[in-house]
């Protein structure tokens, strides 16, 4: 009989083997997630992705995608700056109800978020009939894009915002309030850029969350190409007819997508290491 | 610790941002049993059917069954052009219904549908619909043209909105309303909705003027929102509705029966109560 030694694995190999099952068990949600998307790339050529790429109306749900999506971002910054700021800063009444009301058009079905816009600034709405009665109408234009970007993308903004804010240390402002600064000096000189990353991730979210908002906008603003036809619209409704025009935008949709939040990503973590 | 919570904020709303930008899928009404639970050793038809067709299948449904005992009844609907797939793809169905010659056509070339089994059994015709309040003041197809007038067509890639480009084609023809109307009219377009009801809830909603339906998609809910302005034969575009026993249904004679039903006088008058025009018509 022979005496077998007990097999004694260093530290080293354990960590080795623990990382070999590790990437074994992520294998089978990360080719899930991925195979989509490689399945939608590979399967329009490059030729025709260039040929649709003249389409007029390829051209025009870009441009619409573009610009919309600038508006509402900086729509969403303005606005939701001093509302993250205030929801950071003040304790009082409300707050948690606030915090969470804000919350609900990330979680709401998109189509409910264009149903709730409808009714709330369409011609019979509330507020729409009043407008109306001034001879603006909202529903089917281009503001109603806009408007309906900044509804359900402008949250993950200000959410961002208020972490962003909550975590810069307070001592510093007090410092700089006791070297004589005013609120919008300490604001503009040490909080917000204390807060910059988590301002600027944010701002980055509310974009693509309005560049890939499709519900709410064909209930609110309708679908007609150059006014309210933006990339996600164009590529739903050309699914039916012209699936090469569907794909090369969505195509389009995912490079540019993956391209910002890449370098947004290496930017913040530049900035957090730098920290 | 701080510095940590901005950080998994940074991460949730990244992780939110996933979830909520999938477009809403549209949504079908993929199955209705007329028979309710299936008594034991009860046959079971399986009928596919345009989604247009949903109210009056449903209703001669019940009278079939009560004509035909120990028979069961699943409906399958949804749009025409996904039904010929599916049965194209092998699903298990008995009777195909369709909105358009052009899906039974489909899946009479998938083989499992033969050429003169298909009857039409209605037709359909596209109507004007305005809010019933009609805050342009439209009575007659002229107002249509009226600067500053919003009106709503279904996309052209649904077979409701191409018909309603062909319908200002023959307007634009025609001498009652001149070549001006059709331009008119495309320059009053604000939106071209996804699918017919869409068109529909926009005009329900007041949100716009006008919009082109079939008429029997409004329906006794939508009757005291919206007015109708009928559209003349010869500018009308007159869908037709194919009907066919699946040849290899394991019960193609019940299947033939439910068939007859439809094409029956008992059949066609629910057809009509809906909206359709009869076949004989």
């Amino acid at each position: 009989m022979e005496l077998r030694l007990p097999r004694v694995s260093t530290r080293r190999q354990k960590g080795r083997r623990a990382t070999l099952w590790l990437l074994l068990l992520s294998a089978p949600m990360l080719i899930f997630l991925v195979w989509p998307l490689v399945a939608l790339v590979t399967r329009i050529p490059l030729s025709l992705l260039i040929e649709n790429l003249s389409n007029l109306e390829v051209i025009q749900a870009i441009r619409l995608s573009l610009t919309t999506t600038a508006l509402s971002t900086s729509t969403a910054l303005l606005f939701g700056t001093p509302l993250a700021y205030l929801l950071a800063r003040r304790d009082f009444r409300g707050r948690a109800s606030i915090d969470t009301l804000i919350d609900l058009p990330m979680v709401l079905p998109p189509s409910v978020a264009g149903i709730a816009l409808l009714i709330a600034f369409g011609r019979r709405g509330w507020l729409g009939a009043a407008l109306n009665d001034l001879g603006l109408s909202l529903a089917f234009t281009t503001a109603a894009v806009v408007m309906a970007q900044i509804f359900v993308a402008a949250p993950f903004y200000i959410k961002a915002a208020i972490a962003g804010f909550a975590g810069v240390d307070r001592d510093l402002e007090k410092a700089a309030a006791i070297d004589g600064a005013n609120a919008w000096q300490i604001f503009r000189h040490i909080t917000a850029p204390l807060a910059r990353s988590a301002l600027f991730g944010g701002a980055v979210m509310t974009w693509a969350r309005a560049l890939g908002e499709f519900g709410a906008t064909i209930i609110f603003a309708g679908n007609f190409p150059g006014r309210t036809q933006t990339m996600p619209l164009a590529i739903y409704i050309g699914l039916e007819l012209e699936l090469s025009v569907a794909l090369t935008l969505s195509a389009i949709l995912l490079a540019t997508s993956f391209l910002v939040l890449f370098v947004v990503k290496r930017l913040l973590h530049q900035q957090l290491s730098a920290i | 610790m701080r510095r940590l919570l901005g950080k998994m904020g940074v991460l949730l709303a990244l992780s939110a941002v996933v979830l909520g930008c999938a477009p809403v899928a549209p949504a079908f009404q993929n199955s209705a049993s007329a028979g309710g639970d299936a008594a034991a050793g009860a046959t079971t038809l399986t009928i596919f059917a345009a989604a247009s067709l949903t109210d009056a299948f449903n209703e001669i449904g019940a009278v079939f069954v009560a004509d035909h005992p120990n028979t069961e009844l699943i409906f399958n609907f949804a749009g025409s052009n996904q039904l010929a797939t599916q049965i194209g793809e092998g699903a298990p169905a008995d009777v195909f219904a369709s909105a358009n010659l052009k899906q039974m056509q489909v899946a009479i070339e998938s083989g499992r549908i033969l050429t003169d089994a298909q009857r039409i059994f209605a037709h359909n015709r596209l109507v004007v619909v305005t809010p019933s309040d009609n805050p342009a003041g439209l009575t007659e197809l002229q107002g249509l043209a009226t600067p500053g007038v919003k009106i709503v067509f279904a996309a052209k890639e649904v077979p409701v909105g191409q018909y309603s480009l062909d319908f200002l084609e023959k307007a634009g023809a025609s001498e009652s309303l001149g070549a001006d109307f059709k331009a008119a009219v495309m320059a009053n377009l604000v939106s071209y909705e996804q699918n017919v009801r869409a068109v529909l809830a926009k005009v329900a909603l007041g949100e716009a003027d006008a919009g082109i339906v079939y008429r029997s998609d409004v329906t006794a809910s939508e009757q005291g929102a919206v007015s109708q302005i009928e559209i003349p034969d010869n500018l009308n575009t007159i869908a037709n509705y194919p009907i066919a026993a699946v040849n290899d249904s394991p019960n193609l004679a019940l299947a033939q029966a439910f068939v007859d039903t439809i094409l029956a006088p008992a059949g066609q008058q629910i057809l009509t109560q809906y909206g359709f025009v009869p076949a004989s018509q």
